[in-house]
This record gives structure tokens, sequence and C-alpha cells, in this order.
């Protein structure tokens, strides 16, 4: 049985961790309501966009000439990977839920004998990666010493991935990262971006009739500017639910720590007074008997 | 006098949305006025300042470094890249970004293709629109 000191030692050891997760988990619910916040400023332009792009979208497709960014390259060889996660641990398994999630989508892609890229954004992820796949990295980016992460961080690697298209180097690209679904569950998934899936004929019938727009100038130049900014709006909702599920599993995470913390010092309180019980009750024992041998 | 609904959104805000008699947009050939019961448009914008009108008066002037509007008879949609009041602008940073995009369009024009050059036009032009607005306010 520990000492008496060694338990009171491991007792104040734990209620300073207590201590911090719960300083810990007090801080991620009020990043989560800002990062949460942030996340729904920015859905209606990506819904407005949506609409725009779908008459515009189901004007252009069919014909041969079709910008790149909407239709791809016509093969599905080379696979562009996109992988988001978040910048710090702490977290439960949110990191490693996307990175095992990218790492069978990997492995699965490359047993159809397609060639995978891939492109990190957020560390965690990346060195989760790194381990198996190093070679089929084309690019990383963290935001780990920003404090916000703005549009122009999105539009930045969508302006990436433009350009490696023009260059002709993958053919089909997706995005993978941690949807939002609310506070306690995010899952993994996979979202295409290029060739891009033209929004629902239900989203062009919405607009109904009226849908027979004049375009100012063609219609083919609104698009080829539409798209790259549509393809920054994908990357940069990916970037914010990325942060709202981070904060939200931090969260949980520090929720439960600060709870098996609280069942671990009363465990050991219980423990210790035992203990401390155990040896006055012995010392009694030997007083008396001494008494008696006298 | 009849209204319509004006939204002005940009990738991180909701920025207005509410009913206005007028709206001024810097379209790609040329300032539009639109006024309710426009038919339906979607135009590129250049850079520029909108001008919102609501009871008479203009009470908003906002700076768009460009982006997209759809115009139809009861609602307009303005999707701006970057949006700044125009009483915020600042003539320090305008020509700031001035200097940036000289030397960004000197590169383009040195190698790359028309689209590229455009494109690089454009965000100088863009730049310039915000000098002038800056020192008009």
């Amino acid at each position: 049985m520990a000492s008496l000191k060694a338990l009171r030692l491991r007792i104040n050891s734990v209620k300073s961790t207590r201590k911090i997760t719960q300083a810990m988990k007090m801080v991620a619910a009020a990043k989560l309501r800002r990062a949460q916040q942030r996340a729904e400023a920015a859905r209606p332009y990506a819904e407005r966009m949506e609409r725009m792009l779908a008459s515009l979208g189901a004007a252009v497709a069919g014909q041969p000439d079709a910008p790149k960014l909407l239709v791809g390259t016509g093969g599905d060889a080379v696979h562009l990977l996109v992988v988001v996660s978040g910048d710090r641990g702490l977290a439960g398994a949110f990191n490693t839920n996307v990175g095992r999630f990218a790492r069978n989508r990997v492995r699965e892609l490359e047993s159809h004998g397609k060639t995978v890229k891939i492109l990190g954004v957020g560390r965690k992820a990346t060195t989760y990666l790194k381990r198996e796949f190093g070679s089929r990295f084309v690019g990383e980016i963290s935001f780990a010493n920003k404090k916000v992460v703005g549009f122009d961080d999105a539009a930045e690697i969508a302006a990436t991935i433009t350009r490696m298209l023009d260059a002709n180097e993958f053919d089909v690209c997706s995005l993978i990262y941690n949807r939002f679904k609310n506070v306690i569950t995010q899952t993994p998934s996979e979202q295409q971006l290029i060739p891009g899936a033209v929004p629902e004929q239900e989203a062009a019938e919405a607009i109904g009739p009226q849908a027979l727009y004049e375009y100012e100038p063609t219609e083919d130049e609104i698009l080829a500017a539409l798209l790259p900014q549509n393809l920054a709006v994908q990357v940069y909702r990916a970037i914010l639910e990325t942060t709202a599920g981070f904060y939200g599993s931090q969260m949980t995470a520090m929720d439960n720590a600060t709870r098996n913390a609280g069942e671990m010092i009363n465990k050991l309180t219980i423990n210790y007074n035992r203990t401390r019980q155990a040896n006055i009750t012995k010392e009694l024992i030997e007083i008396i008997s001494g008494a008696e041998a006298v | 006098m009849s209204t319509f609904q004006l939204e002005f959104v940009s990738p991180e805000k909701l920025l207005l949305s509410r009913p206005v008699e007028m709206a001024v947009i810097p379209a790609a050939e040329g300032e539009m006025g639109v006024l309710p019961g426009h038919s339906p448009m979607i135009v590129a914008l250049r850079g520029g300042v909108i001008t919102v009108t609501e009871a008479g008066q203009v009470s908003e002037r906002l700076f768009v470094a460009g982006g997209f509007a759809e115009v139809t008879p009861s609602r307009v949609t303005i999707l701006a890249d970057e949006a700044t009041p125009v009483a915020q602008l600042s003539k320090a940073d305008a020509e700031r970004r001035i200097a940036e995009c000289e030397k960004a369009y000197d590169e383009a024009a040195a190698e790359a293709t028309p689209e590229k050059r455009d494109a690089a036009m454009a965000r100088l032009l863009s730049a310039r629109a915000m000098l002038a607005a800056a020192e008009a306010a």
C-alpha cells in the first residue's frame, strides 16, 4: 500500500490536472461559439453563390469547351486529396478520425491503380499521413500561427488547386474534412470539388421560369470568374467547419477528462482516508498491547 | 416609393439585407442603376462604390473590390469579394495596394497568358477605384 505522503502528492497532482482541463474546456467552449458564429455568417454567401452557379452551370455544362474547373480533365487517373484537420491536439479522436478516413481512402484509390497526391491543410493530419504516405505529399499548409483563418487563406488554397489543374497535375480533386453535425458529432467526409458537382437541377428549377438572365459580360466570362471563387468558398467552408468541430471535440474531450479526474480524486481520497485510519488503528493496537504487557 | 430587397454578402458575413429604393452598382461594363422591377441579370462587378438609396436619400456607400450581382425584379443579391464602407477606407491602404498590384501586373505582363494579364489589370483598376473612393470620402 502506498504511503500517505505519496497518496497526498497524487491527489494534488490530479487536482491540478483537473484545473487545467476545466480551464481548457471553458476556453474551447468560448472559441466554439465564435467559430460557430463565423460558420453561420459565411453561410449566406455560399448559398447565394450556389444559386447563381446553378443557373449558370446548367447553361454551360453541356458545351464541349466548358471550363475545366467545372467538368474536369475528363480522366480520373490522378486524384488530389485535400485533407483538412486541426492544428492542435488534445481534442479526442478528432484529428485521428479524419486522418484515418484519408488513409483508408488513399489505400482504396491506390488499390484501384490510381495515383494519389495529398495536400495537407492543418498540422495534425499532415503529420499523421506523412508517416505512411510522405512521398504523395505535394504541399502542406498550417494555420498554427494564425489567430483567425480568413477567406484570403482559403482563396490561396483554392488558387493552388487551380494552378495545379492548369498544369494538368491531377484529374479529380476531393476535399476530406470533418463535417460539423453538432457540437458532439463530427463525421469525417469527402466532398468532390473537381469535376464540380453541378448544383442539382432542383436548385435551378427553384428559381423558376424567371431564370432567363441577361449576362454582363458574357456567360462564359462570368462563369470563369465564378468557379474559382466557388472553389474558395468550398475550401473556406471546410476550414470553418473544421475549426468549429475541433473546438467542439476539444470541449467534449476536456469535459470527459475533467470528469475522469474528479473520479480519480474521489478514489484516491477514499484510499487515502482508509490508509490513514488503518495507520491509526495499528498505532492504537500497538499502544494497547504494549500497556497490557506491562 | 416602391422598394426591392437588397442582399449584400461577403464571404465572411451578411452585410446588409433590407428593402431599398435604388442601388447603383459598378458593373463590369459601366455603372448600373437598379430600381424595383429590373429585368433579371447576372453581372460581374469591377472595383467601385455601391450606392444605396432609401427614402429618397443616399443611405449607404460601400466600396467593393469585385464580385458578382444577381438582379431579379424583386431582389438584388450582391456577392462582394471584399466590402468596406467608404468612410472607413484609408488612402494609405489604397496606395499600398496599388503599388502591389502594379508590381504584380508588371510580372504578369512580362510572361503570363493574356487571361492572367487581364486579371492583374482588373485588380489594379480595382485598387485605383479604391483610392479614388478614399479621396472622395
